[in-house]
């Protein structure tokens, strides 16, 4: 067992998958995919909906076993029930009368995993107040979980990922419902924490924009594929266009960024090619 | 002081055998469901709860009909219903619900059997009332240590599970990240009830059963926002709503139709019902008093997120 608990060394490669592929019910939902992510960088998994995001993270996660292709932790392949990747998902349907705080959801990141009833402890108080303050949940960490907005949740789910120490963080659309302000709060949280404790972040997005002023480094996937690397390296006309397989257009409007993929919204471009991607895949 | 004292507990309350065995037994099995009960509630299973109770139907006629202790009809019929129900929900996000239905109605059905069996053999409805509505006063005292044993087994699954049981509640997707075994976490707090559900079919009934599991986590989640505290709170609800309904059932010997005394299942079941309000009453009231967060999902307070690590070395320009 590696010691999960030591603070990461910048740039060191904390993931890396290596030509995975998945195949689920006959179908290549993802396909040759390799990207890898270095301590205290903030990469951005960005994609429209059904590229296949979601399911990268549960390869990552161990939740999927990957047809083809290797993902390796920390140069070794990757265990399954590790605390050293802390996982936030996307949306959590949460029950509004779970008799749960802030700091107990937070709590719960510590141990949540473990059998028997936890006795009261001054240390893990401390821990949880360290990281309720690391989060700036302080103001609500005695307000029950269902009734937090979105990015005091979000911001409390962070806290809860983070107090295992973890030496990857994967969000699944933390940006999702939150209004602008909350989205950039929750952005610049997590590069802080990125670079604080030298931890690799993984953020999947549908939308790149607000990522932009954070992201190290992008992965863009489109129909199982993905393109990795700095993100004036990977959004460019010539990378995406032989991504997606036909043009795509890569417009810089002031500080954004715009993808047009195809005549038509993206959207209807994805579906199209990932059905044809199927009978490629067999043949 | 003493005209009062013998106007609340009427004349051998204390001295009587069945008060006192229905004070420990219906005590124990309350406590026992009302803590099962706020996992129940948290992961939003109060449907198969229900459901548990009604298969115990079943299995209390089906041991009345072979003359078997109805405890032991119910115990299996639950756990083989839990069991049912796991096995044909299995992961399919809506398909927990049909399942429970799918077990409930088969189990039902049989039961209409048995009952109909089991009333014109004996030519009596009398099992068919204790089995719908309980029978605190007719547990024999040699069955307290089966009682125990059973209370023990489902309250060291949920203690055991306690944490697990929680996360899950939050999130599947999170427990089962970190390792949790969510499946076998959900099969073994159905276990739980299936027990905790059992024993009350014994001494609320079939049908009431549901009260007890429901009512006090209910009420206890209204007035406390901490785990532990719920679990207390449901576990005295459920203790004081028992030892109450009891003794009122007692003193209604006295009442009109004198002489005949009024169900204690009745009791118990309206009181958690007026706890219930009560609960609900206070919460309103605290929420009111607490100001905006405790009522809406607002917007927090307007400290902006991303301040400075604790550890981490002031930015130039932060701040």
């Amino acid at each position: 067992m590696t010691d999960t608990s030591r603070p990461g060394v910048r740039d060191e490669e904390i993931l890396s998958l290596e030509g995975v592929s998945l195949w689920l019910s006959g179908r290549e939902i993802l396909h040759d995919v390799a990207f890898s992510l270095r301590a205290g960088e903030l990469t951005g998994l960005i994609g429209s909906n059904g590229a296949g995001k979601t399911t990268i993270f549960r390869v990552i996660l161990g939740l999927e076993t990957p047809s083809a292709g290797k993902v390796l932790f920390a140069g070794h392949p990757r265990q399954r029930r590790s605390k050293s990747i802390g996982y936030v998902p996307q949306s959590i349907g949460l029950d509004p009368d779970v008799p749960l705080r802030a700091r107990d959801l937070v709590a719960l990141g510590l141990d949540g995993d473990r059998f028997g009833i936890p006795l009261p402890s001054r240390s893990r108080r401390q821990l949880v107040d360290e990281v309720l303050e690391a989060v700036d949940a302080q103001g609500f960490a005695d307000a029950r979980v269902g009734k937090l907005s979105g990015g005091e949740l979000q911001r409390t789910l962070i806290a809860h990922a983070l107090i295992a120490k973890p030496r990857l963080l994967l969000l699944d659309e933390p940006l999702a419902s939150l209004d602008i302000r909350s989205e950039q709060e929750v952005v610049g949280l997590l590069a802080k924490i990125a670079k604080a404790h030298a931890i690799a972040v993984l953020i999947s997005a549908h939308e790149m924009n607000p990522l932009l002023p954070v992201m190290d480094r992008v992965v863009y996937v489109a129909s199982g594929r993905a393109a990795s690397g700095p993100t004036e390296e990977v959004v460019r006309e010539d990378v995406l266009s032989a991504l997606y397989g036909h043009h795509v257009d890569v417009l810089h409007v002031h500080d954004r960024i715009l993808v047009v993929a195809g005549k038509d919204e993206t959207h209807h471009t994805e579906l199209e090619r990932t059905r044809t991607v199927v009978p490629r895949g067999l043949g | 002081m003493d005209a009062v004292l013998t106007s609340i507990f009427e004349p051998g309350f204390f001295t009587s055998e069945p008060v006192r065995v229905a004070v420990v037994v219906g005590g124990a099995v309350s406590l026992v469901s009302a803590v099962v009960g706020v996992f129940t509630v948290i992961r939003g299973q109060s449907f198969a709860g229900h459901s548990l109770g009604d298969l115990g139907t079943t299995g209390g006629a089906g041991a009345f009909l072979v003359g078997a202790n109805p405890l032991w009809g119910f115990v299996t019929f639950a756990i083989i219903g839990a069991g049912a129900m796991e096995l044909f929900g299995a992961r399919r996000p809506r398909g927990r619900d049909m399942a429970t239905g799918i077990v409930l109605g088969a189990g039902l059905g049989i039961a209409a059997l048995f009952l109909y069996l089991g009333t014109t053999q004996s030519n009596t409805t009398g099992a068919t009332i204790t089995i719908l509505f309980g029978s605190m006063f007719v547990i024999r005292a040699s069955m307290i240590p089966v009682f125990a044993l059973l209370s023990v087994l489902a309250l060291a699954v949920v203690a055991l599970l306690y944490r697990p049981l929680l996360l899950s509640a939050v999130s599947q997707d999170i427990a089962s990240a970190r390792g949790v075994p969510v499946r076998v976490v959900g099969a073994l707090h159905l276990l739980a009830m299936a027990v905790a559900v059992s024993l009350s079919c014994v001494t609320i009934g079939a049908i009431l059963s549901t009260a007890v599991l429901i009512g006090p986590a209910a009420a206890a989640l209204r007035l406390t926002k901490r785990p532990g505290l719920a679990i207390a709170w449901a576990a005295v609800i459920g203790l004081a709503v028992t030892w109450l309904g009891i003794l009122l059932a007692y003193d209604s010997y006295y009442w009109p139709p004198a002489g005949r005394g009024w169900p204690v299942s009745f009791f118990v079941v309206a009181l958690i019902l007026v706890v219930y309000l009560l609960a609900d009453l206070a919460n309103g009231q605290k929420a009111r008093r607490a100001g905006p967060r405790a009522i809406a999902s607002d917007k927090g307070p307007g400290v902006v997120a991303g301040r400075a690590w604790p550890s981490l070395p002031p930015e130039p320009g932060a701040e």
